[in-house]
Protein backbone atom coordinates (compact mmCIF):
# COMPACT_ATOMS: atom_id res chain seq x y z
CA UNK A 1 0.00 0.00 0.00
CA UNK A 2 1.38 3.20 -0.67
CA UNK A 3 1.65 6.06 2.09
CA UNK A 4 3.41 9.22 -0.01
CA UNK A 5 1.26 10.77 -1.95
CA UNK A 6 2.28 8.94 -4.71
CA UNK A 7 5.04 6.67 -6.39
CA UNK A 8 6.63 7.09 -9.88
CA UNK A 9 6.51 4.25 -12.31
CA UNK A 10 9.71 4.83 -14.58
CA UNK A 11 9.48 2.91 -17.85
CA UNK A 12 13.35 1.39 -16.91
CA UNK A 13 15.60 0.75 -14.01
CA UNK A 14 17.31 4.23 -13.73
CA UNK A 15 16.51 7.65 -12.82
CA UNK A 16 17.39 8.62 -16.47
CA UNK A 17 13.71 6.86 -17.98
CA UNK A 18 11.28 8.61 -17.58
CA UNK A 19 8.28 8.56 -15.79
CA UNK A 20 5.29 7.59 -17.18
CA UNK A 21 2.70 6.40 -14.86
CA UNK A 22 1.75 7.21 -10.84
CA UNK A 23 0.23 4.79 -8.29
CA UNK A 24 -1.46 6.89 -6.04
CA UNK A 25 -1.69 7.02 -2.03
CA UNK A 26 -3.81 4.00 -0.52
CA UNK A 27 -3.46 2.00 -4.07
CA UNK A 28 -1.41 -0.97 -3.71
CA UNK A 29 1.01 -2.23 -5.98
CA UNK A 30 2.37 -6.05 -6.73
CA UNK A 31 6.61 -6.71 -6.54
CA UNK A 32 7.20 -8.10 -9.71
CA UNK A 33 11.32 -8.36 -9.70
CA UNK A 34 14.25 -6.16 -8.86
CA UNK A 35 17.21 -5.03 -10.61
CA UNK A 36 20.22 -3.10 -8.52
CA UNK A 37 18.39 -0.24 -6.48
CA UNK A 38 14.88 -0.67 -8.94
CA UNK A 39 11.50 -2.60 -8.05
CA UNK A 40 9.62 -3.26 -11.18
CA UNK A 41 6.02 -2.96 -9.26
CA UNK A 42 2.72 -3.73 -11.00
CA UNK A 43 0.15 -1.58 -10.62
CA UNK A 44 -4.01 -2.10 -9.98
CA UNK A 45 -4.47 -1.41 -13.66
CA UNK A 46 -2.10 -3.42 -14.57
CA UNK A 47 0.90 -1.18 -15.76
CA UNK A 48 4.45 -2.51 -14.97
CA UNK A 49 7.05 0.32 -14.31
CA UNK A 50 10.26 0.68 -12.05
CA UNK A 51 10.09 1.96 -8.76
CA UNK A 52 13.30 3.50 -6.81
CA UNK A 53 14.22 1.82 -3.43
CA UNK A 54 13.63 4.73 -2.00
CA UNK A 55 10.04 5.70 -3.08
CA UNK A 56 9.58 1.74 -2.34
CA UNK A 57 10.57 2.19 1.82
CA UNK A 58 7.54 4.80 2.08
CA UNK A 59 5.27 1.54 1.04
CA UNK A 60 3.74 -0.76 3.79
CA UNK A 61 2.52 -4.29 3.57
CA UNK A 62 -0.86 -5.00 4.22
CA UNK A 63 -0.27 -5.76 7.90
CA UNK A 64 0.59 -1.70 8.23
CA UNK A 65 4.73 -3.05 8.32
CA UNK A 66 6.84 -0.77 6.38
CA UNK A 67 7.90 -2.99 3.53
CA UNK A 68 11.75 -3.96 4.31
CA UNK A 69 14.39 -3.96 1.62
CA UNK A 70 16.95 -6.07 2.69
CA UNK A 71 20.11 -3.83 1.32
CA UNK A 72 23.33 -5.89 1.88
CA UNK A 73 25.10 -4.53 4.49
CA UNK A 74 28.24 -5.06 6.84
CA UNK A 75 26.62 -7.78 8.68
CA UNK A 76 25.63 -9.39 5.52
CA UNK A 77 29.54 -9.41 4.57
CA UNK A 78 30.70 -10.27 7.63
CA UNK A 79 28.69 -13.36 7.27
CA UNK A 80 29.83 -14.27 3.82
CA UNK A 81 30.13 -17.57 2.86
CA UNK A 82 31.10 -17.23 -0.81
CA UNK A 83 33.34 -14.72 -2.51
CA UNK A 84 34.21 -14.51 -6.27
CA UNK A 85 36.43 -11.90 -7.68
CA UNK A 86 39.58 -11.04 -9.87
CA UNK A 87 42.28 -8.65 -9.47
CA UNK A 88 45.12 -7.33 -11.54
CA UNK A 89 48.63 -6.34 -10.89
CA UNK A 90 52.44 -7.03 -11.33
CA UNK A 91 54.07 -10.15 -10.85
CA UNK A 92 57.85 -9.74 -10.56
CA UNK A 93 57.48 -7.07 -13.66
CA UNK A 94 54.93 -8.72 -15.53
CA UNK A 95 51.01 -8.22 -15.79
CA UNK A 96 49.17 -10.73 -13.67
CA UNK A 97 45.17 -11.08 -14.16
CA UNK A 98 43.85 -13.56 -11.50
CA UNK A 99 40.78 -14.73 -10.69
CA UNK A 100 39.29 -16.72 -7.33
CA UNK A 101 36.94 -18.55 -5.37
CA UNK A 102 36.92 -17.94 -1.35
CA UNK A 103 34.84 -20.17 0.73
CA UNK A 104 34.32 -18.63 4.18
CA UNK A 105 34.80 -21.47 7.22
CA UNK A 106 34.58 -18.65 10.52
CA UNK A 107 34.01 -15.23 10.25
CA UNK A 108 38.31 -14.75 10.24
CA UNK A 109 39.25 -17.54 8.10
CA UNK A 110 38.40 -18.55 4.82
CA UNK A 111 40.41 -20.86 2.36
CA UNK A 112 40.93 -19.74 -1.39
CA UNK A 113 41.37 -21.15 -4.94
CA UNK A 114 43.31 -18.68 -7.30
CA UNK A 115 43.95 -19.04 -11.17
CA UNK A 116 46.18 -16.76 -12.20
CA UNK A 117 47.47 -16.10 -16.12
CA UNK A 118 51.08 -13.94 -15.97
CA UNK A 119 52.14 -12.05 -18.90
CA UNK A 120 55.20 -11.17 -19.63
CA UNK A 121 57.73 -9.90 -22.15
CA UNK A 122 59.34 -12.97 -22.72
CA UNK A 123 57.33 -15.47 -21.06
CA UNK A 124 53.66 -17.12 -19.47
CA UNK A 125 53.07 -18.66 -16.36
CA UNK A 126 49.54 -20.59 -15.52
CA UNK A 127 49.68 -20.28 -11.82
CA UNK A 128 47.02 -22.50 -9.59
CA UNK A 129 47.36 -21.73 -6.02
CA UNK A 130 45.08 -22.57 -2.82
CA UNK A 131 45.40 -20.56 0.24
CA UNK A 132 44.03 -19.86 3.32
CA UNK A 133 43.58 -16.21 4.63
CA UNK A 134 43.26 -14.77 8.00
CA UNK A 135 41.52 -11.90 8.28
CA UNK A 136 42.21 -9.84 11.53
CA UNK A 137 38.44 -7.07 12.03
CA UNK A 138 36.26 -9.19 9.64
CA UNK A 139 33.42 -6.97 11.24
CA UNK A 140 35.05 -3.88 10.11
CA UNK A 141 34.97 -2.23 6.78
CA UNK A 142 38.50 -2.18 6.46
CA UNK A 143 40.61 -4.79 7.33
CA UNK A 144 43.87 -6.46 6.86
CA UNK A 145 44.76 -10.11 6.31
CA UNK A 146 47.08 -12.41 6.16
CA UNK A 147 47.52 -15.55 3.66
CA UNK A 148 49.20 -18.19 3.66
CA UNK A 149 49.28 -21.46 0.66
CA UNK A 150 50.70 -23.33 -2.55
CA UNK A 151 50.11 -24.20 -5.78
CA UNK A 152 51.88 -24.70 -9.04
CA UNK A 153 53.30 -22.21 -11.93
CA UNK A 154 53.70 -23.15 -15.57
CA UNK A 155 55.74 -21.23 -17.29
CA UNK A 156 56.60 -21.28 -21.04
CA UNK A 157 58.77 -19.28 -23.36
CA UNK A 158 57.43 -17.24 -26.17
CA UNK A 159 57.87 -18.74 -29.66
CA UNK A 160 60.08 -15.76 -30.66
CA UNK A 161 62.99 -16.01 -27.97
CA UNK A 162 65.23 -18.63 -27.95
CA UNK A 163 63.32 -21.99 -26.80
CA UNK A 164 63.81 -23.30 -23.89
CA UNK A 165 62.12 -26.01 -21.75
CA UNK A 166 58.44 -25.24 -20.81
CA UNK A 167 58.27 -26.35 -17.07
CA UNK A 168 56.05 -26.95 -14.31
CA UNK A 169 57.11 -26.30 -11.01
CA UNK A 170 55.73 -26.12 -7.36
CA UNK A 171 54.96 -22.79 -5.24
CA UNK A 172 54.13 -21.64 -2.18
CA UNK A 173 53.71 -18.09 -0.99
CA UNK A 174 52.73 -15.66 1.89
CA UNK A 175 51.20 -12.75 1.47
CA UNK A 176 49.45 -9.50 3.19
CA UNK A 177 46.45 -7.68 1.96
CA UNK A 178 43.62 -5.19 2.87
CA UNK A 179 40.19 -5.43 1.90
CA UNK A 180 37.62 -2.94 2.21
CA UNK A 181 33.69 -3.15 2.04
CA UNK A 182 32.02 -1.12 -1.06
CA UNK A 183 28.42 -1.17 -1.23
CA UNK A 184 25.74 -4.05 -1.81
CA UNK A 185 27.52 -7.30 -2.67
CA UNK A 186 31.05 -5.36 -3.50
CA UNK A 187 34.65 -5.59 -1.92
CA UNK A 188 37.65 -4.13 -2.70
CA UNK A 189 40.70 -5.68 -2.15
CA UNK A 190 44.72 -5.15 -2.44
CA UNK A 191 47.34 -7.30 -1.22
CA UNK A 192 51.32 -8.02 -1.68
CA UNK A 193 52.22 -11.92 -2.24
CA UNK A 194 55.97 -13.44 -1.66
CA UNK A 195 56.44 -16.79 -3.58
CA UNK A 196 59.12 -19.00 -4.12
CA UNK A 197 59.25 -20.99 -6.85
CA UNK A 198 60.96 -24.47 -5.64
CA UNK A 199 62.65 -25.59 -9.00
CA UNK A 200 64.58 -28.67 -9.95
CA UNK A 201 67.57 -26.07 -10.98
CA UNK A 202 70.36 -24.91 -8.27
CA UNK A 203 68.61 -21.58 -6.99
CA UNK A 204 64.58 -21.23 -6.26
CA UNK A 205 63.30 -18.16 -7.74
CA UNK A 206 61.73 -16.23 -5.83
CA UNK A 207 58.75 -13.72 -7.36
CA UNK A 208 56.83 -11.03 -5.75
CA UNK A 209 53.27 -9.90 -6.71
CA UNK A 210 50.85 -7.19 -5.60
CA UNK A 211 47.72 -6.51 -7.46
CA UNK A 212 44.32 -4.80 -6.59
CA UNK A 213 40.77 -6.21 -7.67
CA UNK A 214 36.94 -6.24 -6.63
CA UNK A 215 34.89 -9.15 -5.51
CA UNK A 216 31.68 -9.92 -4.75
CA UNK A 217 30.04 -12.44 -2.14
CA UNK A 218 26.95 -13.97 -2.02
CA UNK B 1 7.75 -9.18 74.57
CA UNK B 2 9.03 -12.39 72.32
CA UNK B 3 5.54 -13.89 71.15
CA UNK B 4 4.05 -9.96 70.27
CA UNK B 5 6.76 -9.90 67.86
CA UNK B 6 6.40 -13.13 66.66
CA UNK B 7 2.59 -12.20 66.10
CA UNK B 8 3.44 -8.89 64.38
CA UNK B 9 5.39 -11.22 61.86
CA UNK B 10 3.16 -13.60 61.25
CA UNK B 11 0.43 -10.95 60.29
CA UNK B 12 2.94 -9.52 57.87
CA UNK B 13 3.42 -12.95 56.43
CA UNK B 14 -0.52 -13.48 56.30
CA UNK B 15 -1.23 -9.96 54.64
CA UNK B 16 1.82 -11.02 52.02
CA UNK B 17 0.08 -14.43 50.87
CA UNK B 18 -3.46 -12.67 50.74
CA UNK B 19 -2.44 -9.60 48.54
CA UNK B 20 -0.35 -12.45 46.07
CA UNK B 21 -3.62 -14.60 46.72
CA UNK B 22 -5.70 -12.16 45.00
CA UNK B 23 -2.85 -10.83 42.75
CA UNK B 24 -3.22 -14.42 41.37
CA UNK B 25 -6.56 -14.55 41.11
CA UNK B 26 -6.84 -11.37 38.72
CA UNK B 27 -4.19 -12.75 36.49
CA UNK B 28 -6.39 -15.78 36.19
CA UNK B 29 -9.47 -13.74 35.46
CA UNK B 30 -7.44 -12.41 32.66
CA UNK B 31 -6.98 -14.95 30.80
CA UNK B 32 -10.06 -16.31 31.19
CA UNK B 33 -11.29 -13.40 28.90
CA UNK B 34 -8.28 -13.48 26.68
CA UNK B 35 -8.97 -17.21 25.78
CA UNK B 36 -12.82 -16.36 24.09
CA UNK B 37 -13.46 -16.68 21.13
CA UNK B 38 -13.65 -13.59 19.21
CA UNK B 39 -16.81 -11.86 18.10
CA UNK B 40 -15.57 -11.61 14.39
CA UNK B 41 -13.01 -13.53 12.78
CA UNK B 42 -10.96 -11.78 10.26
CA UNK B 43 -11.35 -13.69 7.16
CA UNK B 44 -7.95 -12.19 5.67
CA UNK B 45 -5.21 -14.12 5.40
CA UNK B 46 -1.92 -11.82 5.93
CA UNK B 47 0.55 -12.00 3.31
CA UNK B 48 4.08 -11.13 4.15
CA UNK B 49 6.26 -9.88 1.54
CA UNK B 50 9.71 -11.27 1.80
CA UNK B 51 11.76 -8.88 -0.57
CA UNK B 52 14.66 -11.90 -0.60
CA UNK B 53 12.08 -14.25 -2.72
CA UNK B 54 11.75 -11.46 -5.37
CA UNK B 55 13.67 -12.39 -8.37
CA UNK B 56 16.72 -10.13 -8.81
CA UNK B 57 18.21 -9.44 -12.15
CA UNK B 58 21.39 -7.95 -12.38
CA UNK B 59 22.96 -10.42 -14.23
CA UNK B 60 23.21 -10.15 -17.91
CA UNK B 61 24.08 -13.39 -20.17
CA UNK B 62 24.51 -13.52 -24.67
CA UNK B 63 26.27 -13.76 -27.32
CA UNK B 64 27.76 -11.79 -29.76
CA UNK B 65 29.15 -11.99 -33.70
CA UNK B 66 30.73 -9.02 -35.93
CA UNK B 67 33.86 -8.37 -37.50
CA UNK B 68 37.50 -8.13 -35.99
CA UNK B 69 40.54 -6.17 -38.07
CA UNK B 70 43.44 -8.03 -37.13
CA UNK B 71 46.27 -5.85 -37.46
CA UNK B 72 48.58 -7.22 -40.26
CA UNK B 73 46.12 -9.93 -40.82
CA UNK B 74 43.13 -8.52 -42.24
CA UNK B 75 39.52 -8.78 -41.39
CA UNK B 76 37.76 -11.79 -40.21
CA UNK B 77 34.16 -12.47 -37.96
CA UNK B 78 34.01 -13.12 -34.33
CA UNK B 79 32.51 -14.85 -32.11
CA UNK B 80 32.09 -14.73 -28.41
CA UNK B 81 29.90 -14.62 -25.06
CA UNK B 82 29.67 -12.19 -22.94
CA UNK B 83 28.85 -12.43 -18.91
CA UNK B 84 27.88 -8.84 -16.94
CA UNK B 85 26.68 -7.94 -13.51
CA UNK B 86 24.99 -4.66 -12.25
CA UNK B 87 26.12 -2.95 -9.43
CA UNK B 88 24.44 0.02 -9.82
CA UNK B 89 22.15 1.49 -12.48
CA UNK B 90 25.50 3.10 -13.51
CA UNK B 91 27.95 1.11 -12.93
CA UNK B 92 28.39 -2.54 -14.23
CA UNK B 93 31.56 -5.63 -14.75
CA UNK B 94 31.64 -7.67 -17.88
CA UNK B 95 33.44 -10.43 -19.14
CA UNK B 96 34.13 -11.31 -22.63
CA UNK B 97 35.58 -14.00 -24.60
CA UNK B 98 36.01 -14.14 -28.13
CA UNK B 99 37.21 -16.29 -30.76
CA UNK B 100 38.24 -15.37 -34.23
CA UNK B 101 40.64 -16.68 -37.11
CA UNK B 102 43.56 -14.39 -38.84
CA UNK B 103 43.40 -14.53 -42.79
CA UNK B 104 46.88 -14.01 -44.96
CA UNK B 105 48.98 -10.62 -44.49
CA UNK B 106 49.26 -9.31 -47.97
CA UNK B 107 53.13 -10.08 -47.64
CA UNK B 108 51.78 -13.87 -47.44
CA UNK B 109 49.47 -13.25 -50.59
CA UNK B 110 52.07 -11.96 -52.33
CA UNK B 111 54.64 -14.10 -51.73
CA UNK B 112 52.70 -17.53 -52.67
CA UNK B 113 54.14 -19.81 -50.70
CA UNK B 114 55.52 -18.25 -47.62
CA UNK B 115 53.77 -18.32 -44.43
CA UNK B 116 54.26 -16.40 -41.43
CA UNK B 117 52.16 -18.94 -39.28
CA UNK B 118 50.39 -22.30 -39.16
CA UNK B 119 46.94 -23.47 -39.19
CA UNK B 120 46.92 -22.95 -35.47
CA UNK B 121 48.61 -20.15 -34.97
CA UNK B 122 46.07 -18.27 -37.13
CA UNK B 123 43.28 -18.67 -34.31
CA UNK B 124 42.94 -15.63 -32.22
CA UNK B 125 41.06 -16.12 -28.73
CA UNK B 126 40.80 -13.43 -26.14
CA UNK B 127 38.98 -12.91 -22.88
CA UNK B 128 38.76 -9.56 -20.90
CA UNK B 129 37.35 -8.60 -17.78
CA UNK B 130 36.16 -4.83 -18.12
CA UNK B 131 34.42 -2.00 -15.81
CA UNK B 132 31.71 -0.23 -17.79
CA UNK B 133 29.76 2.84 -16.87
CA UNK B 134 26.56 3.78 -18.30
CA UNK B 135 26.99 7.35 -19.57
CA UNK B 136 23.94 8.17 -21.54
CA UNK B 137 21.13 6.17 -19.88
CA UNK B 138 17.41 7.29 -21.34
CA UNK B 139 14.97 6.70 -24.53
CA UNK B 140 15.31 6.49 -28.11
CA UNK B 141 11.93 6.95 -30.15
CA UNK B 142 10.88 4.34 -33.11
CA UNK B 143 9.11 6.13 -35.27
CA UNK B 144 6.12 7.87 -33.94
CA UNK B 145 4.67 5.70 -31.03
CA UNK B 146 7.19 3.84 -29.87
CA UNK B 147 10.05 4.29 -27.75
CA UNK B 148 12.79 1.82 -26.44
CA UNK B 149 15.11 2.13 -23.06
CA UNK B 150 18.56 2.44 -24.02
CA UNK B 151 22.11 2.93 -22.38
CA UNK B 152 25.38 4.20 -24.09
CA UNK B 153 28.20 2.90 -21.74
CA UNK B 154 32.03 3.04 -21.96
CA UNK B 155 33.94 0.25 -20.79
CA UNK B 156 37.95 -0.81 -20.06
CA UNK B 157 39.83 -3.38 -19.12
CA UNK B 158 42.25 -6.09 -19.17
CA UNK B 159 42.49 -9.08 -20.48
CA UNK B 160 44.39 -12.29 -22.50
CA UNK B 161 45.15 -12.49 -26.34
CA UNK B 162 46.31 -15.91 -27.46
CA UNK B 163 47.64 -15.42 -31.50
CA UNK B 164 50.33 -16.87 -33.21
CA UNK B 165 51.25 -19.28 -30.73
CA UNK B 166 50.65 -17.33 -27.62
CA UNK B 167 49.37 -15.87 -24.67
CA UNK B 168 49.38 -11.72 -24.67
CA UNK B 169 48.27 -9.55 -22.25
CA UNK B 170 45.79 -7.03 -23.57
CA UNK B 171 43.81 -3.76 -22.56
CA UNK B 172 40.56 -2.98 -24.10
CA UNK B 173 38.77 0.01 -24.59
CA UNK B 174 35.58 1.05 -26.33
CA UNK B 175 31.64 2.10 -26.47
CA UNK B 176 28.63 0.36 -26.88
CA UNK B 177 24.87 0.83 -27.18
CA UNK B 178 22.66 -1.28 -25.35
CA UNK B 179 18.88 -1.15 -26.69
CA UNK B 180 16.28 -2.79 -24.06
CA UNK B 181 12.95 -3.93 -25.57
CA UNK B 182 12.13 -5.84 -23.01
CA UNK B 183 13.31 -5.97 -19.61
CA UNK B 184 14.50 -9.20 -20.02
CA UNK B 185 16.17 -8.98 -22.70
CA UNK B 186 19.09 -6.23 -24.60
CA UNK B 187 20.40 -6.15 -27.97
CA UNK B 188 24.01 -4.86 -28.07
CA UNK B 189 26.37 -3.07 -30.57
CA UNK B 190 29.66 -2.52 -29.28
CA UNK B 191 33.18 -1.16 -30.74
CA UNK B 192 36.40 -2.17 -28.95
CA UNK B 193 39.89 -1.52 -29.14
CA UNK B 194 42.20 -4.63 -27.88
CA UNK B 195 45.66 -3.14 -27.56
CA UNK B 196 48.77 -5.69 -27.45
CA UNK B 197 52.62 -5.65 -28.16
CA UNK B 198 53.39 -8.23 -30.88
CA UNK B 199 57.05 -9.09 -31.89
CA UNK B 200 56.19 -11.34 -34.94
CA UNK B 201 57.11 -9.49 -37.39
CA UNK B 202 60.56 -9.33 -36.14
CA UNK B 203 60.43 -5.85 -33.88
CA UNK B 204 58.10 -5.47 -31.42
CA UNK B 205 55.33 -3.59 -31.65
CA UNK B 206 51.94 -1.88 -30.51
CA UNK B 207 49.27 -3.71 -32.35
CA UNK B 208 45.40 -2.49 -32.27
CA UNK B 209 42.74 -4.57 -32.89
CA UNK B 210 39.37 -2.80 -33.66
CA UNK B 211 36.39 -4.90 -33.33
CA UNK B 212 32.85 -4.22 -34.15
CA UNK B 213 30.01 -6.56 -32.98
CA UNK B 214 27.09 -7.10 -32.90
CA UNK B 215 24.85 -9.35 -29.19
CA UNK B 216 21.74 -10.42 -27.68
CA UNK B 217 21.97 -10.51 -23.65
CA UNK B 218 19.39 -11.85 -21.38
CA UNK B 219 18.71 -10.54 -18.20
CA UNK B 220 18.79 -12.96 -15.14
Amino acid sequence: MVEDPFIELHTGPGRAYPVFYVVERQERVTLVSRRTDWFKVRAPRGQEGWVSLEQLQQTFQLTGEPVEVPSFSLADYADRRWEIGALYGDFDGANVISTYGAYSFTENLSGELWFSDVLGRFSNSRMVNINIVHSLFPERRVTPYFTLGAGVINTETKGTVVATEDRTDNIVHVGVGVRTYLTRRFVFRAEYKSYVVITSRDNNEEPSEWKAGFSFFF
Amino acid sequence: MESRILILLLRKVLVVLIASGYSNLGAAQETTANGQAPVIEPGLERREIRIPQIDTEDFEVGFFAGVMSIEDFGVSTVIGGRLAYHITEDFFVEMTAGQSDAEETSFERLSGAAQLLTDDQRSLSYYNVSFGYNLFPGEVYLGADRALNMAIYLIGGVGNTTFAGDDRFTLNMGVGVRMIPRDWFAVHADFRDHIFDLDLLGQEKTVHNLEAHIGMTFFF
